[in-house]
């Protein structure tokens, strides 16, 4: 066959008939049959009560749930950033007293169940009724009733934030040491100080190596909000739909509900975290320039050469069964 | 003042080690201003590290350095002790002196425009304004007013190093240090990047080059340092150096890589 095109710079492209491959059908009809069992059994099972379902949804209960889980999410990763940021940048320092404590903070929060330190913050009001301000062993200056500050809310925030805190710390450590040490070097001779070279050098680049875990942990965190009942704060989305599903005799229908809240939050989290991974990778070679320039530039051909995949630069890409 | 007799570089005495290993072996250096000082040697000789330790990178173990008649990191008082200088003061001394590195280094999260601009906002605490025509100019200088929006990813290596020399420049450096500014190019990109250093050369900026480019010591060099094993073997001006060594570890060197 000749191609009719004039316009095509390839005069002799080929145009052969593929391999067939009978084994993707068949496989493929199967999952197709399976899948097709499965919404068939969802939806005609009675028990799973679509109605209750679908009246829950919008319970004010069930959305007030949604707002807590939400609250507590945001509000304890908040926490957890700015603590992280703080615990690994002491990692780093020359103190070796920072450095320690760092490290224990870490071992101690990693080291012991969310569930365990959520009951323990629930706790702080007996083991230390009241809180003051003042010089440890001296005088204290302020006294707080510490069941009126500590809340149950700020009892279940704490304990996430501050466990999350442990994890990030980990994350933001591995993200400061994956940027090039000439880059504190260029800043340092540019006359930069420590403290600008960490905010506009080091932290920016560090960020494309932190972003996407700390994305997932925010995913994770939405569902480790659902053991906040460990403190107990009986407003968030699980106890809320817990709660309706015994008191109807129905279970199923209310998990369905709480299911789909937090399948729902955790799409758009992923949707939010794609842009903030596209932003924090901007300048890594895979992008346009801003404005167009005329020529290609070379590292650009060089990655399409790459990104086309039929060049392997990994030799034992051909030889791994 | 002394006016002209200040030198702008001025090393006396230069050792340093890193743990055991002792790479500057007592080094002296004179930089007049405007001078062009190319330093020669085999790796390991300790060129590098010399040129390091006119910023500060790395902080010398014995002796002293003097950019400018001022004492670089440390302040003597009246009874000649010394007293290390705050961060922030070693800080200040650096932003007046340029440095362009052998991997270039560039800001890979900023445009071209952006790298030549954040110093001087960051530093020298000008208005954004006055950076960005400050870097407009620069980039237009070292021939890259087309490149301007592009990230460091999507510029050759060439492109990358002109950059980095006009990152540094916009500093208004009052001396440029280059650590071996070619050596990671490849060799049809060597000639932009030096076109620009004798054009920087030719406005009368004091430069302490390292390089293995024996060409460009030749034509631009107002003075030549050999150095081998941690101490300057031999200095002149290229013609004596170069040409005529009277030495027989810079023969043998410079039979090597002519």
């Amino acid at each position: 066959m000749t191609t009719a095109s004039s316009t095509d710079p390839v005069p002799n492209r080929i145009h052969a008939r593929p391999v067939p491959r009978p084994g993707r059908w068949i496989a493929a009809a199967i999952v197709v049959v399976l899948a097709a069992m499965a919404i068939h059994g969802l939806v005609t099972n009675p028990k799973f009560r679509w109605d209750i379902v679908w009246a829950y949804l919008r319970d004010v209960t069930v959305i007030r749930g949604v707002g807590w889980t939400l609250l507590l999410t945001f509000g304890s990763m908040v926490i957890g950033v700015v603590l992280a940021v703080l615990l690994a940048i002491m990692r780093r320092s020359d103190n070796p007293v920072l450095r320690s404590v760092s490290w224990f903070y870490i071992w101690l929060f990693r080291g012991t169940p969310i569930y365990t330190q959520l009951v323990f913050w629930g706790l702080i009001s007996v083991l230390y009724p009241t809180l003051s301000l003042g010089i440890p062993f001296g005088p204290e200056f302020v006294t707080f009733q510490t069941d009126v500050v500590i809340t149950a809310f700020w009892a279940a925030l704490l304990g996430l934030g501050l466990n999350e805190a442990a994890y990030l710390a980990e994350i933001v450590r591995a993200g400061l040491g994956s940027v090039d040490k000439g880059q504190e070097e260029a800043a340092r001779a540019l006359g930069m100080k420590e403290r600008t070279i960490l905010r506009r050098i080091v932290i920016p680049q560090a960020m494309r190596v932190i972003v996407p875990p700390t994305g997932n942990e925010t995913i994770s965190m939405l569902k480790t909000t659902s053991l906040v009942l460990a403190v107990p704060f009986t407003l968030d989305l699980t106890y809320a739909t817990n709660a309706i599903g015994n008191r109807l005799f129905e279970p199923i229908p209310l998990l369905i509900v709480s299911a789909f809240w937090y399948l729902l939050i955790t799409s758009i989290l992923m949707v939010g975290q794609h842009y903030l991974e596209r932003y924090y990778g901007r300048g890594t070679g895979s992008e346009k320039p801003r404005r167009g320039g005329p020529r290609r530039p070379r590292s650009g051909r060089q990655a399409a050469i790459k990104a086309s995949g039929t060049a392997k630069d990994d030799p034992f890409l051909e030889v791994t069964p | 003042m002394t006016g002209s007799a200040t030198p702008m570089v001025e090393v006396r005495g230069a050792h340093k080690m890193f743990g055991d290993l002792h790479v500057l072996r007592g080094v002296d250096l004179t930089v007049a201003p405007g001078e062009v000082c190319v330093v020669l040697g085999p790796s390991g000789s300790g060129k590098s590290t010399l040129l390091r330790c006119l910023n500060e990178l790395e902080v010398l173990t014995g002796g002293s350095v003097r950019i400018d008649g001022e004492l670089l990191g440390y302040r003597e008082d009246s009874a000649g002790v010394l007293h290390r200088l705050h961060p922030t003061a070693i800080a200040q001394q650096r932003s007046r002196i340029g440095m362009v590195f052998q991997r270039f280094h560039l800001f890979p999260h900023m445009t071209a425009l952006e790298n030549v601009m954040e110093a001087q906002v960051q530093v020298l605490k000008r208005s954004k304004r006055e950076a960005r025509a400050k870097a407009v100019e620069l980039l237009d200088r070292v021939g890259l007013s087309d490149r301007m929006d592009h990230y460091p990813a999507q510029l050759s290596g060439g492109q990358q190093q002109r950059v980095a020399i006009a990152r540094a420049l916009a500093m208004d450096p009052e001396i440029m240090l280059f650590d071996e500014p070619t050596s990671a190019l490849d060799p049809e990109l060597v000639g932009e990047v030096l076109a620009v250093m004798k054009d920087l050369a030719a406005g009368g900026m004091t430069m302490v080059v390292v390089t293995h480019e024996i060409g460009f010591a030749r034509e631009v060099a107002d003075h030549v340092v050999f150095m081998d094993e941690g101490v300057v073997v031999e200095e002149g001006a290229p013609s004596a150096v170069i040409d005529a060594p009277t030495e027989e570890r810079t023969r043998d060197f410079l039979s090597h890589v002519l």
